[in-house]
């Protein structure tokens, strides 16, 4: 079973734990209005590759992985191509490889059930709280993400939640709340990571003949960030 | 012996004889504690390094060098005492009677006197060129003996950076015996193996040994005398740990008088003091704060180091660098790590005194080091951008647990092996030299011998390797030629008495060649093997002076073996190659792929190349992959540099890294964890050194811009660490241009 894959980096330190292989795959079906990865969307880009040749590959960076880093699936929206990850993640369990799931949530549930079988970790990106943000932001119905958690707390998937926060779009107190509320519904949840919004990406879009939506949005100041989130804390 | 320096020490053959390696294992206490217990810079050190920091300053503004003596050739004794604050110090001891005074060295060669002095204004007094008008230096002596081949390799760049008109350096004195034994009980060990030798036939060599140690003896009474000036008598051993810094530095210091060398390293000096620490602060004679102010103080000295050099050899090693290296740490072979308090406080002076590069501070490192240590490393690179790493793993099975590392990777028994220091042969330039039938495809002279300039319009492998493995022998038999000239000629005019005078009388020899280019001619054969490489020819001269490269080929850092098995090869076959001829004094042969900043210089002397580099755009340095060129992450570059074996590359093999700080992690705990994952993955493989940067392109670019308000950015280079300000335009554009492996 082939999979579609934008591309590989051989040293991932911010998705997941520890030092990581990130494989990024093709084809995603959102369209979030803060997306970094626009050459990620389409379904026919990128190139196909075999899991047992990308293990092979991946193998050879197991020394550095120690105790706690391992391989991180990300996309594009890596549960639009199921049987690949699933695939690749048991092959990766056959050789004592971490593995996490890097995902928004919407697929088809019963395929995603056989993928989570040979995931450690899910890192959701919750993106938006409420389904009218999440239609008119991400392109996509919210319902679909929520059935998708229940299931990674049904299966006792360990998850670590993520949300990027722009300012002007969703960096208020009252956003963030309802974010956290949201994740921590979850018995499985680990860790909520806040994630600063940058326009470095500005370029891809620019290359790709793409308008970037939030282009005039600056970049999320980090320490104001680490404020509020500890402002939501206190 | 038996002295009141020794009491409470634990008994062992090292006072019988010497062996400073018996005296550490039986007395070193490891530490498995963290960093918790280090203290801040005392009022006293905080004056001395703002008043260093001061000179620094002047030295800066003045351009290079602070002051130049011209009247006073620079012996162990020949300056008076001088000092950075008598009141303040507790080291003592300069090279002259002034800090950051450069002084006169003419015993390597007086033409780098001269033009190092121009280069600063300055002029060399009539004494010392009556002085030396009559008396043959080393770079005499060399170019009396080489041959036209030699003269042409070097000439074309081929063969770069000989240490044929300056010091040789590499040398590490084992500078611990002089606080250990004191100099008179040295002195009496070499009268003894000059008299033994008096039992042997007087041939060459013997005679040989007896001039050299007579010349040692007298290097260690000068030695004695220099002290004494400063008013310490070190003919007894160190008493307490003070007088042990003191005297270790004093022999130290009598090593940088002497010679100028181009690496004139500390060797392993911190779990060997740490014993002297220990039992002070045992007796309650010593506090902690104390202690850190004896290595504070010792460091500061270091830091002051300065030889006169001229602006061509900053174009080789860029940054006015001395490389006293200390190698901190690594494992015993009992297996216990010889991590100390020491160590710690060695690495802690990049925080009281401020990040520097010198001494250039080399970790030793092994899967047993205590995991404290190793996160406390971690954190002190993130910080500092001081440190770099060698496997300990791969070296301690060949070298023992009492090894240290001259320059950037060359690693010695210390006292016990000494080594001929010999630059290196670009390999790039070697494949052009082959498709070129032996011409120099920048001035078209013939300087290999003749063949038909490659004739076909495309390249084509096998038949190219015919022709580098034609043209290699050749190369490797110059390039021993010119360093058995050099080396017969330093022994002979600048032999290194007082360093020497701190090794066994019998020790084994090392000669060091070398490689630039690697990745170039790696990735040009690879382009040959899996591109289509159109060559275009030169109207005039019908040699082929640039390359259309069609199609894609695989780039060395990538780890892919197609490429990375090419670069493995031609490296072993050069070190073979080597092996073929037999060296000066039974010397063996060793091999580094090192360029320390001579890439850029390097560059400049090579034409176009297969892989599609321009004329005189730098190579890479050392074992690095081309800049730009690693594109599958950080781990995929480690990865292919991991495979080039030590087996053939004794000599060390260099990797410098740069990476993003956000690569490593988002927070700032996160980031010192994520990079010993880095280090432990790659040196789990059998790989050699990695020169560890987390730092952004912009900090450098603004750094570039504004180099007022960087005085003190310290970035490790090739194998040792620079202020960042003190690099030529050049190569300050180099390193802002090398790949910073960021995040996606």
């Amino acid at each position: 079973m082939k999979g579609r894959v934008h591309g590989v980096q051989s040293l991932g330190a911010v998705d997941g734990p520890g030092l990581r292989y990130v494989v990024f795959m093709q084809g995603c079906p959102l369209r979030c209005a803060y997306c970094h990865n626009p050459d990620t969307w389409d379904f026919s880009g990128g190139y196909e590759v075999e899991p047992e040749a990308l293990v092979e590959e991946i193998l050879q960076y197991k020394p550095y992985f120690g105790q706690k880093g391992g391989v991180t699936l990300s996309g594009g929206e890596p549960l639009c191509q199921p049987a690949f990850a699933e695939g690749l993640f048991a092959l990766l369990h056959e050789g004592g490889v971490h593995t996490a799931l890097d995902t928004s949530g919407i697929g088809d549930l019963e395929a995603a059930a056989r993928v989570l079988a040979h995931t450690d970790l899910v890192l959701a990106d919750l993106k938006f709280p409420s389904p009218r943000a999440y239609r008119d932001l991400a392109g996509g119905p919210m319902d679909a993400v929520c059935r998708f958690l229940d299931l990674t707390e049904k299966l006792g998937v360990p998850l670590w939640a993520r949300h990027v926060v722009a300012p002007g779009l969703n960096d208020s107190l009252e956003d963030m709340r309802s974010i956290r509320d949201w994740a921590r519904r979850y018995q499985n949840l680990e860790k909520l990571e806040w994630l600063p919004f940058h326009n470095l990406c500005l370029e891809k879009y620019q290359g790709l003949g793409l308008c970037f939506p939030m282009a005039g949005t600056p970049p999320m100041d980090e320490g104001e960030l680490r404020q509020l989130a500890a402002q939501l804390e206190a | 012996m038996e002295t009141k320096a020794w009491q409470t020490f634990a008994d062992g053959s090292w006072k019988r004889g010497i062996d400073v390696r018996d005296f550490i294992q039986r007395n070193y206490a490891p530490y498995d504690g963290d960093g918790s217990f280090l203290q801040g810079p005392t009022a006293r050190t905080a004056a001395l390094r703002d008043q260093f920091q001061g000179l620094l300053r002047q030295e800066r503004e003045k351009g290079g060098a602070l002051k130049v003596d011209t009247e006073t050739v620079i012996t162990a004794t020949s300056f008076g005492p001088g000092y950075l604050d008598k009141e303040k110090e507790l080291i003592v001891g300069l090279q002259t009677d002034e800090p950051l005074k450069r002084a006169c060295n003419p015993f390597g060669g007086m033409r780098m006197v001269e033009s190092a002095c121009q280069a600063y204004g300055a002029r060399v007094s009539d004494t010392i060129r009556q002085q030396f008008a009559l008396h043959k230096t080393h770079n005499d002596g060399v170019f009396s003996a080489y041959t036209p081949d030699i003269k042409a390799a070097r000439h074309s760049g081929l063969i770069t950076g000989l240490p044929d008109a300056y010091g040789r350096g590499r040398i590490i004195g084992d500078y611990r015996r002089v606080p250990l034994y004191g100099v008179d009980f040295l002195i009496e060990q070499k009268r003894k193996d000059k008299v033994a030798l008096g039992d042997c036939v007087m041939s060459s060599p013997s005679v040989r040994a007896a001039e050299e140690l007579h010349d040692q003896i007298r290097a260690l009474e000068e030695m004695r005398h220099m002290a004494g000036q400063y008013g310490y008598d070190i003919s007894r051993p160190a008493e307490n740990a003070r007088e042990a810094v003191q005297w270790l530095y004093f022999a130290y210091l009598a090593a940088i008088k002497e010679q100028n060398g181009a690496a004139m390293s500390l060797g392993r000096v911190s779990t060997f003091l740490d014993i002297y620490f220990q039992r002070d602060l045992k007796a309650g004679l010593l506090t902690e704060s104390q202690a850190q102010e004896l290595i504070d103080d010792f460091v500061l000295k270091l830091r002051m180091a300065r030889h006169l050099r001229t602006p061509d050899y900053n174009e080789l090693f860029g940054g006015d660098p001395m490389w006293i290296t200390e190698a901190v740490g690594g494992v015993g072979r009992d297996g216990r790590h010889m991590v100390t308090r020491t160590c710690y406080r060695m690495l802690h002076t990049l925080y009281n005194l401020d990040p520097a590069p010198e001494p250039n501070l080399t970790i030793l490192w092994s899967e047993k080091l205590p995991e404290n240590w190793k996160r406390f490393l971690a954190q002190v690179t993130c910080d500092t951008n001081a440190l770099q790493y060698e496997n300990d793993d791969i070296m301690r099975p060949i070298y023992g647990d009492d090894y240290a590392i001259a320059c950037c990777v060359s690693a010695m028994r210390i006292g016990k092996d000494m080594q001929f220091f010999g630059a290196r042969a670009n390999l790039a330039k070697l494949v052009l030299l082959a498709i070129n039938g032996g011409r120099d495809e920048i001035s078209g002279q013939q300087v290999g011998p003749a063949m038909p300039v490659w004739e076909e319009e495309y390249l084509e492998y096998d038949r190219l390797m015919e022709r580098v493995d034609f043209y290699r022998p050749w190369l490797a038999k110059t390039y021993v030629n010119a360093m058995n000239i050099i080396h017969y000629m330093h022994d002979k005019y600048s032999y290194e008495k007082s360093q020497m005078a701190l090794h066994d009388s019998t020790v084994r020899r090392l000669m060091a060649f070398g490689i630039a280019g690697m990745s170039c001619m790696a990735d040009s054969l690879s382009a040959v093997k899996y591109a289509k490489v159109k060559c275009l020819r030169d109207p005039g001269s019908g040699l082929v002076t640039s390359y259309d490269t069609q199609g894609e080929y695989p780039a060395f850092g990538n780890n892919d073996d197609r490429v990375d098995s090419i670069a493995c090869e031609q490296a072993e076959k050069f070190y073979h190659a080597l092996c073929q001829y037999s060296l000066y004094r039974g010397a063996k042969h060793t091999l580094s792929i090192l360029t320390i900043t001579s890439n850029v210089m390097y560059g400049k002397k090579t034409g176009d190349t297969p892989d599609g580099r321009k004329r005189g755009e730098p190579l890479a340095a050392g074992a690095n992959p081309m800049s730009g060129r690693d594109v599958k992450g950080a781990l995929a570059s480690l990865n292919s540099v991991a495979k080039l074996s030590y087996d053939y590359c004794r000599d060390g093999i260099s990797n410098t890294f740069s990476i993003t700080p956000q690569a490593l992690g988002r927070a700032r705990e996160d980031r010192a964890g994520n990079l010993l994952a880095v280090l432990s993955g790659y040196f789990a493989q059998g790989a050699h050194h990695l020169n560890v940067n987390v730092l952004n392109r912009e900090t450098l670019q603004d750094a570039y811009e504004h180099p007022e308000k960087y005085p003190n950015l310290t970035i490790r280079v090739s194998g040792y660490a620079v202020n960042f300000y003190k690099l030529s335009r050049e190569q300050q554009r180099e390193v802002i241009a090398r790949t910073f492996h960021g995040g996606l």
